[in-house]
């Protein structure tokens, strides 16, 4: 990977109990622009934690993240600012119930980047015509299904252009018939050169798209290499067991 | 018979002289809830015991809530904001929270009738009715706020902790997530209970009568003091504040639809 770097992860690390646990222990990687990166791994490895540390949703304990060359985790940062141009999606989708669809995408966006009604309208309707939810412009989110609760949480997310997208197992809390058009979309998101984290394990997802897998253990990146590298020729015996497990 | 029982019986009959037929006819019993009815309601215009009474019952209510509802929203507002924020807390937000615990634990663990004692006998020491009625309804108003502040606490933490993150994920501040996220949804808990809470004052303010306020309940106490008509005067009182709380529970369960319909 060669284009410029989006985020650089510098020995990160993420304590509870005052250092009895240790979520993250010293985690360190690049992000290039353009990458999607996949990250895997067993239960409480702290693909999460980490994926959640790159916004700053998860105060990290020690270490740096440092995005578009800003160190975001100095505290005299606006973290707000930043976490703008860092879309998340999260496993429960997180839209706000008492809101449209529309008004859940076009709130950020007319708040925040202080963009007209109509225009912040044009854009998140561009974006459901995109994931083909046009027509439910004006339901609830309580009136979805979960792939499609999941699609507005993505294009939601999208409405704020950002530079950077996190998805957090998007489709962990899915029925399986609805794995398959959230995937899609976010197939989609890599094919345009969006910049992505994604925590899954959908290890198809990762396989064909990822141009890098990360696996965590225990707060530590056990490999980070290539899909092919990681499917094909896993090297540590804890991935091998873990691909037994999940493949 | 006592000559007291005399006058009174004597009073009596001559009342019933002017009743109708069918009641001069009917049971000694029936003749005398009638009666004291009369003596109730209708004798030297006693039923301005009880409008006037209601009137202050009323003021003491709402003017209770607005209190309460105020110091609730504060007390809320910095409990959320110190639990909630992610590095050490500012010395002032401390200070703030510390007494906001200590005047929450004092309030909930005390009588309501001690707090109106010592606010009216120890703090205010008010004159006369208008200040009584402003000492009571002040503490009415200060008790009120410690239970209303934990409703909307708790209407506020009853929300996912995902709505939070998604806000902040997006880019909001605390408080904008707040506003326009978590508080609208908040809102549909906080409400009901707030009825509630005005219900349970409506019903509490009569504990007012132990500092001489002239309220609705003090109102039947003056006119069984003359009549002795503890049956029928103390009855009456309780339908009264029966038909009020009915009243007020109509109102909010139409209020309740109202908010449920345009949840969706």
């Amino acid at each position: 990977m060669t284009g410029e770097v989006m985020i650089e992860v510098k020995n990160l690390e993420k304590y509870y109990n005052g250092g009895k646990i240790k979520a993250l222990d010293g985690i360190s990687t690049t992000i290039h622009k353009g990458e999607v990166v996949v990250v895997i791994g067993p239960s409480g490895s702290g693909k999460s934690t980490f994926l959640r540390c790159l916004n700053l949703l998860e105060e990290p304990t020690g270490g740096q993240v440092i995005f578009e060359g800003v160190d975001i985790t100095d505290e005299k940062v606006d973290i707000n600012v930043h976490r703008q141009k860092m879309g998340m999606v999260f496993q429960h989708f997180n839209l706000f119930p008492h809101m449209t669809i529309l008004k859940n995408m076009t709130i950020a966006p007319m708040k925040l980047q202080k963009k007209s009604e109509q225009e912040a309208t044009e854009l998140a309707m561009r974006l459901l015509k995109r994931v083909g939810l046009e027509d439910r412009a004006n339901a609830y989110p309580a009136q979805l299904s979960g792939g499609q609760k999941q699609r507005i949480a993505i294009v939601r997310a999208l409405c704020m252009q950002p530079e950077v997208m996190l998805f957090d197992e998007p489709t962990s809390a899915l029925d399986p018939e609805m794995v398959g058009e959230v995937l899609e979309v976010m197939k989609q998101l890599a094919q345009e050169n969006m910049t992505m984290v994604v925590v899954t394990h959908e290890m198809g997802f990762a396989k064909e798209v990822a141009s890098r897998v990360m696996f965590l253990d225990s707060g530590k990146v056990v490999e980070d290499a290539t899909p092919k590298e990681i499917f094909s020729h896993p090297k540590s015996d804890r991935l091998k067991s873990f691909l037994a497990k999940v493949l | 018979m006592s000559t007291v029982m005399l006058a009174i019986s004597e009073k009596m009959a001559q009342w019933l002289s002017t009743t109708p037929s069918w009641l001069q006819n009917a049971p000694e019993g029936i003749q005398n809830i009638f009666y004291q009815l009369y003596q109730t309601w209708i004798m030297n215009d006693n039923w301005h015991y009880f409008t006037d009474g209601l009137k202050v019952t009323i003021l003491a209510t709402l003017g209770a809530l607005v209190i309460g509802v105020v110091i609730g929203v504060l007390i809320a507002v910095i409990r959320s904001a110190h639990d909630s924020s992610r590095k050490k807390p500012p010395v002032a937000l401390r200070i703030l929270n510390a007494l906001s615990k200590l005047y929450l634990t004092v309030v909930r663990g005390t009588p309501m009738i001690v707090q109106l004692l010592i606010m009216c006998f120890v703090v205010m020491v008010p004159r006369g009715q208008e200040e009584l009625l402003r000492c009571a309804t002040i503490t009415f108003g200060l008790n009120s706020g410690a239970y209303v502040a934990e409703i909307i606490r708790s209407g506020i933490q009853s929300i996912d902790q995902g709505q939070m993150e998604a806000g902040r994920s997006l880019g909001f501040n605390y408080g904008q997530t707040m506003r326009y996220i978590i508080i609208p949804q908040a809102i549909k808990n906080i409400l009901p209970a707030l009825g509630n809470e005005l219900i349970t004052l409506l019903k509490e303010t009569s504990v007012a009568t132990v500092i001489g306020l002239n309220d609705l309940t003090k109102g039947a106490q003056i006119i069984v003091s003359t009549n002795y008509t503890t049956l029928v005067s103390y009855i009456s009182l309780a339908a009264i504040y029966l038909v009020l709380v009915l009243a007020l529970t109509k109102l909010l369960s139409i209020f309740e639809r109202r908010m449920k319909n345009s949840d969706r």
